[in-house]
């Protein structure tokens, strides 16, 4: 297969030509370098009463690590300000695992002979009513990857559906354009979350080998054409650990930075997730993401921006998961199952294969005891359709 | 003595209204009790999460203040502020109208005309603003009940960073002005209250205290010496001693 050149955009996408700020969160990872960051850099940061990207560069980087408690001191002192003791609560619904793309480190990619599977709307509404019936309020509708298997206006439905049955909807979908997403907007989709991936072009050209998502400059726009479509908040991620997750992790911010200082209005969040490193390695590999390193990075995005929202992955395990919400992390999923059709279907698996295993298969019950044990307060919604 | 607190044509006794925002319901409770809240904020946003219906969890005697929260602009808060009503929140509305996710600060603007708008559709509106004389202005023509401006950022605990300007508000409007966010110590309300406001709000200062109990009981005593002291006329403060030998004292005829 002749691959595509990653960085220009196809025939049916979208081009912001106004907009600057993907370039300049590619040249401000590329200018980042976390080796150059003191012991006092990190001390001056922690004291900074709001923090400038500088500061933001030295809680990221390897002198802070040592400063590890304080961060995690000073990021629970405003969480703890900006959210007081609530911890909001959503589930994630796969509606379809049809995917076009050729991402190597991905369960969904298109090599793999995974069972396929989408939802039909009669589908979509089974699953909906099982997870509402849980007590859950906030759905985040995903796909993978296909928008000849699961194209905007199919989506479009599942959000009109999702939007009898909850209060709040987001997406995690591919990205698409400004008037796709108005439309989706209008279905009842008020949240898009994007993962970049990463943020390092040479190394995205190396994971994504085909298909749309293979268009770095197209994905990195997405938050801003969302937003342009009129959606309420965007969420940012890398998956860290594909390339340098220090230079990852700067990125993020740097977006989520100039994205709100563009669209004030825009509510924020960040996501965590990680390449678990493979442990007893022999060739430790000083850029893997321990729980330590993605710690920091939490601690680090909160301290950073701390009115943004932050969800911990059921990537994650129990135990980690508990002692980060209050921390820093503000959202966290329950009742989570990633296969399709697995709400409803009386095989756990449902009829159509996960992109990833989760580590904490907890029920929307069983999470909210356990916020309610760390003396946190569980919120279902916190929000209104408008 | 009889020092009633009037908004609306409603009275209350209590000069401490609560933000629900960061409590749990359990905790409204324990709050009402100690700090003798009649009034209790909570976003419409919120009025659905909790098992139940809102209304019931809400002690008897207090009554609700829904806000706006979420508003972007003025036509959303109308929006919020009529599903408020439909869900029984009753007429008052506090409008709040925020167009930037990271100081949280009102939009006067928007707030002025929403201000209009709900006024017009029979609410009683009570704006949460930033301390400007013209918008505050803007606000009592167009209809608000009281004006609530913000003592500093919005769960900063900063305390009365907008001092200068609420003593304005105090001086020139003729509504009650209730200091809103901000407010980190029962000495802080203490000195709003000094000062002549009618009220305070709060709700992330109590929230995050160590023990909620006590420091709700803290804010009840804080605000009743500042009205006492209010009311009082608080003695003559001069910025410097008085020359005990006069200046003057040389002038024979």
């Amino acid at each position: 297969m002749e691959k595509i050149n990653h960085m220009q955009y196809l025939p049916d996408m979208e081009i912001l030509k106004d907009s600057d700020i993907g370039e300049r969160v590619v040249n401000a990872m590329q200018n980042y370098d976390a080796s150059f960051y003191t012991e006092s850099d990190v001390k001056h940061a922690l004291a900074a009463e709001y923090l400038t990207p500088e500061n933001f560069g030295a809680l990221l980087s390897p002198a802070a690590e040592p400063f590890l408690e304080e961060m995690a001191r000073r990021a629970a002192l405003e969480t703890h300000k900006h959210f007081g003791n609530s911890v909001l609560l959503f589930t994630p619904l796969y509606i379809s695992n049809f995917c076009e793309n050729h991402c190597i480190y991905c369960g969904f990619n298109c090599m793999n002979k995974i069972r396929r599977a989408r939802l039909d709307e009669n589908g979509i509404r089974q699953e909906m009513e099982a997870i509402a019936k849980t007590g859950m309020e906030e759905i985040l509708i995903l796909t993978g990857e296909s928008r000849k298997d699961s194209n905007v206006e199919y989506i479009g439905r599942a959000c009109k559906i999702a939007h009898e049955y909850f209060k709040n909807v987001g997406i995690e979908v591919y990205p698409m354009n400004t008037d796709e997403y108005a439309y989706l907007h209008q279905c009842g989709a008020d949240y898009v979350t994007v993962f970049q991936e990463t943020y390092d072009s040479n190394r995205y050209e190396q994971l994504h080998l085909a298909g749309h998502k293979r268009v770095f400059p197209y994905r990195l726009n997405a938050q801003e054409r969302a937003i342009r479509g009129g959606m309420r908040g965007v969420a940012f991620a890398a998956l860290l650990g594909l390339s340098d997750f220090r230079k990852d992790a700067f990125a993020v911010g740097m977006h989520a930075y100039l994205l709100q200082r563009k669209y004030p209005h825009a509510e924020i969040s960040f996501s965590c997730p990680r390449l678990r490193p493979i442990i007893n390695n022999d060739r430790i590999n000083p850029k893997d993401v321990h729980e330590r390193q993605l710690l920091q990075v939490m601690c680090a995005y909160r301290i950073f921006m701390p009115f943004a929202g932050l969800t911990i992955s059921t990537r994650e395990r129990a135990g980690f998961r508990d002692h980060v919400i209050g921390m820093c992390a503000t959202k966290i999923s329950a009742g989570v199952s990633t296969g399709i059709g697995s709400h409803t279907e009386e095989e756990t698996a449902g009829v159509g294969d996960s992109q990833f295993e989760i580590s904490d298969g907890r029920s929307l019950q069983e999470v909210i005891d356990a916020i309610r044990q760390q003396g946190l307060q569980p919120v279902l919604n916190d929000y209104v359709y408008i | 003595m009889n020092d009633k607190f009037v908004i609306g044509g409603h009275e209350f006794s209590s000069r401490f209204i609560l933000g629900s925002g960061k409590f749990d319901l359990d905790l409204i409770h324990a709050a009402v009790e100690h700090a003798g809240a009649e009034i209790v904020t909570l976003a419409l946003r919120r009025v659905n999460s909790f098992s139940g219906n809102i209304l019931e969890h809400i002690p008897e005697g207090v009554t609700l203040l829904p806000n706006t929260s979420g508003a972007r602009n003025a036509q959303e808060a109308v929006k919020i502020a009529k599903l408020a009503r439909e869900a029984g929140c009753g007429e008052f509305i506090k409008i709040e109208v925020i167009h930037d996710s990271k100081y949280l600060l009102p939009d006067n603007y928007e707030t002025a005309k929403a201000c209009e708008m709900l006024a017009k559709e029979g609410f009683i509106p009570m704006p949460y603003m930033y301390p400007d004389l013209y918008a505050a202005r803007d606000m009592m023509n167009a209809g608000a009940a009281a004006i609530m401006p913000l003592a500093a950022p919005i769960g900063s605990n900063q305390g009365l960073a907008t001092k200068q300007f609420i003593r304005i508000l105090i001086e020139e409007i003729d509504l009650p002005i209730i200091v809103d966010a901000g407010i980190g110590k029962p000495s802080q309300a203490c000195e709003a209250m000094e000062m002549g406001a009618a009220a305070i709000m709060a709700n992330t200062a109590i929230a995050t205290a160590g023990n909620i109990v006590e420091m709700a009981k803290a804010f009840r005593h804080a605000i009743i010496a500042g009205r006492t002291a209010y009311l009082a006329g608080t003695g003559r403060v001069l910025d410097r001693a008085s020359a005990s030998s006069p200046l003057t004292g040389f002038i024979q005829e």
